[in-house]
């Protein structure tokens, strides 16, 4: 059982960002991505999600065996498990999130049944508790005038009340003060599970302090080149990463 | 003929008629002979008869307002159109006496549910007539007068002809005239001085029948101190051809007088929706007009208010809802005609695929007044790049000691916010819905539950046809 990717191209207009990527987290496991701006990290988020602007040209991506990209609707993709927490979530004027959470567990009911409103609340206060995210939260706009820790925060409420199978993580630490980063780790950590798969997508080793991760992967130009354990993310944070690129010529 | 109601009903809301038989139809097409043939049915009084021809004469020598209103108007065929059908001219008290044949629409549309619900009286218009009609006992004896147009006409003259066609004149435009000239049905109501009616009075104007034009003339008469909210219903199944609906609404508000009437409409896309509004306000009176506009072909419909005496008050609040190929071409008139009155208009229109949404707006506040205000706020939420807004406020404010605030705004769903909401789980036409109604909560907070419900349905089931 496991988030699996296989030889994964995908372009944005006549642009190739991907290309040919590998790699598998199995279930109960948390992975890391890190790699330079550009390299493709947060397109591979938004190719997995269905995002309209970008167009798969090769590979595939099965969540425990189910073909992703036999499911052309984003939704329908989530619904089988799926969770990006974004880099820049969007702001959704108007709707509260308390509304907007409720709408998307709703989706994920039969037809015909009501989520019960009562049981929903106190399930969605207890989690705003825990990641210490005011209860007048419920009737704000979603992400409208919210600081970039308050977002991040947002998106990793919503990972909680969904209960993804995989969750991706994209630049979830960008943006946010050590306090917030200790919350929103904790939220996540709470979350791992035997039952549920990480893809943590990062910049900087930082967050996998917090974090930590069972493999960490390297990616550059649009392919995973280089995987290890925990260290690995210590040493990218140290040397930077031309070391890593003047390996794979040398092996190349 | 279809008998058996379709097991889908949500989804289609209205679009569905059954074969009725018309005892009376003017045939197609509008001369004088069609204005004898619905004074005789209707056994009009002469001056009627009379105001009709006259009606029918300004409406023949009125040009379309196509110097300023959409071309489409060119393709409403008058010929073809036919002026007036009815089984009967007198509404029945108990829906048991309605004929079947019109009962079950009304059943299928949820009314005779409604009425037993949350109403204080009902009038349920089918095409020309008013098939049935009646208020809460209670209410009755407080001598509210709740009755159709016709009725109105004959048994309450004293009322109806002091008001009639004065708020909104004959010649107001074109299709106020050709109203004048055809009108049927509609609602008459007189509220007593003092009067509180405490739940709301509904009409619900149903079109059955293809290539109709419906015509209800509705007057308000809210007597000093004074409440009333009157709210209208309206539906139409879907057809080839065009069907026209235009209707006159006058509202009387006399000293400290309150009424509020709320429009929430949803015609199928073949209708043509030409309506003039307009209340009067006398000294300390309050008018609101809360009009929700969704679906139709052409929406043309600015509610007004004139507010004559000092400190009356005038609001329209309004939600256009312009799907793909509509336009709903919407706004409001004030008319500030005495010291210290108060208006506020809230607009607020979404444009989705090639849907258009128009907003004008006119307020007056006269060179000899002082200590009047408006506020105007219209805000257009346009949904996918081909849609189209415009707004054309026309303020003209003169005097001294008088504020006029105006402001505007556009904003976009993009699809960077619906996939991020689709992937969060919620479907495309639902992510749409979210966003729609997020975008109306404000003004949705103001309607009867009961209304704020429905709308909040009409919205979802206008995006989940929008997607496709």
């Amino acid at each position: 059982m496991s988030l699996k990717i296989e030889n994964l191209s995908a372009n944005i207009g006549d642009r190739q960002i991907l290309k040919g990527l590998n790699l598998e987290v199995p279930k109960g496991q948390v992975h890391a991505i890190m790699g330079k701006n550009g390299s493709g990290k947060s397109t591979l988020a938004k190719v997995m999600a269905g995002h309209p602007d970008y167009e798969v040209t090769g590979g595939s991506v099965t969540l425990d065996g189910l073909n992703l990209f036999e499911m052309q609707e984003p939704d329908q993709r989530a619904r089988a498990g799926l969770f990006v927490a974004f880099q820049y979530p969007m702001e959704i004027p108007g709707v509260t999130i308390a509304n907007f959470i409720r709408a998307a567990l709703q989706a994920r009911l039969p037809e015909g049944e009501e989520l019960d409103a009562v049981e929903y609340y106190e399930h969605l206060y207890k989690k705003m508790d825990a990641l210490k995210i005011d209860r007048k939260f419920t009737s704000r706009a979603v992400n409208e005038g919210f600081s970039g820790g308050e977002k991040k925060r947002c998106e990793v409420l919503q990972m909680a009340m969904l209960n993804p199978v995989y969750a991706v993580l994209d630049e979830t630490d960008s943006g946010l003060d050590i306090d917030a980063l200790r919350i929103v780790s904790d939220g996540v950590n709470a979350m791992r599970s035997p039952e549920r798969g990480f893809l943590v997508i990062t910049h900087y080793q930082r967050l996998l302090d917090y974090i930590v991760p069972d493999v960490v992967h390297v990616m550059v130009d649009g392919r995973i080149v280089m995987s290890g354990d925990k260290n690995l993310a210590h040493k990218l944070e140290a040397q930077g990463y031309d070391w890593v690129e003047k390996e794979i010529l040398a092996t190349a | 003929m279809e008998t058996k109601p379709d097991l889908n009903i949500d989804r289609s809301v209205g679009d569905f008629h059954y074969d009725v038989d018309y005892e009376f139809d003017a045939g197609t097409g509008l001369t004088e002979k069609t204005i004898d043939y619905i004074s005789d049915v209707k056994e009009d009084p002469d001056w009627i008869r009379e105001f009709r021809k006259d009606a029918l004469r300004k409406f023949n020598s009125m040009p379309m307002p196509t110097h300023w209103a959409s071309h489409d108007l060119e393709n409403i065929v008058f010929d073809n159109i036919r002026y007036y059908l009815s089984q009967g001219t007198q509404p029945k008290r108990s829906w048991d006496d309605v004929p079947e044949d019109v009962k079950r629409t009304f059943e299928r549309l949820g009314i005779p549910e409604q009425e037993r619900k949350f109403l204080a009286g009902v009038e349920a218009q089918f095409d020309s007539e008013a098939a049935y009609s009646n208020i809460k006992a209670a209410v009755g004896e407080q001598g509210v007068i709740f009755v159709g147009s016709t009725e109105g006409l004959q048994k309450h003259p004293e009322i109806f002809k002091k008001w009639f066609g004065k708020v909104i004149p004959t010649g107001d435009n074109k299709f106020s005239a050709l109203n004048s000239a055809v009108f049927s049905g509609g609602s008459f109501i007189y509220i007593p001085p003092g009067v509180k009616v405490k739940h709301p009075l509904q009409a619900y104007f149903r079109i059955n029948a293809e290539n109709f034009g419906q015509f209800e003339r509705t007057l308000i008469i809210a007597d000093e101190g004074s409440e009333v909210m009157y709210m209208e219903g309206c539906t139409a199944p879907k057809f080839e051809t065009s069907t026209l609906h235009s209707a006159v609404v006058e509202l009387v508000a006399l000293k400290g007088a309150k009424i509020q009437y709320i429009t929430v409409q949803n015609w199928s896309a073949n209708v043509f929706n030409l309506v003039t509004k307009r209340g009067l306000a006398h000294e300390e009176a309050e008018i609101k007009w809360i009009d929700c506009n969704i679906g139709s072909r052409l929406t043309m419909k600015y509610p007004g208010v004139i507010m004559k005496g000092r400190k009356a008050r005038g609001e329209v609040i309004s939600i256009a809802l312009a799907g793909d190929g509509q336009h709903q071409d919407t706004g409001a008139k004030m008319v500030h005609a005495a010291d210290e009155t108060t208006s506020n208009i809230v607009s607020k229109s979404i444009s989705i695929g090639k849907g258009r949404s128009t907003y004008r707006g006119l307020v007056q506040i006269g060179r000899h007044l002082k200590g009047c205000k408006n506020n105007t706020e219209c805000d257009a939420l346009l949904i996918n790049t081909d849609s189209r807004t415009d707004t054309y406020p026309a303020i003209t404010v003169r005097g001294k000691e008088n504020a006029c605030q105006h402001e505007a705004s556009v904003s976009k769903i993009s699809a960077e916010q619906i996939f991020y909401m689709q992937q969060r789980g919620i479907s495309e036409a639902a992510a749409m819905s979210l966003a729609v109604n997020g975008f109306v909560n404000d003004l949705v907070q103001q309607f009867p539950m009961e209304y704020s419900v429905e709308l909040k349905r009409l919205i979802d089931l206008e995006m989940e046809g929008s997607v496709g």
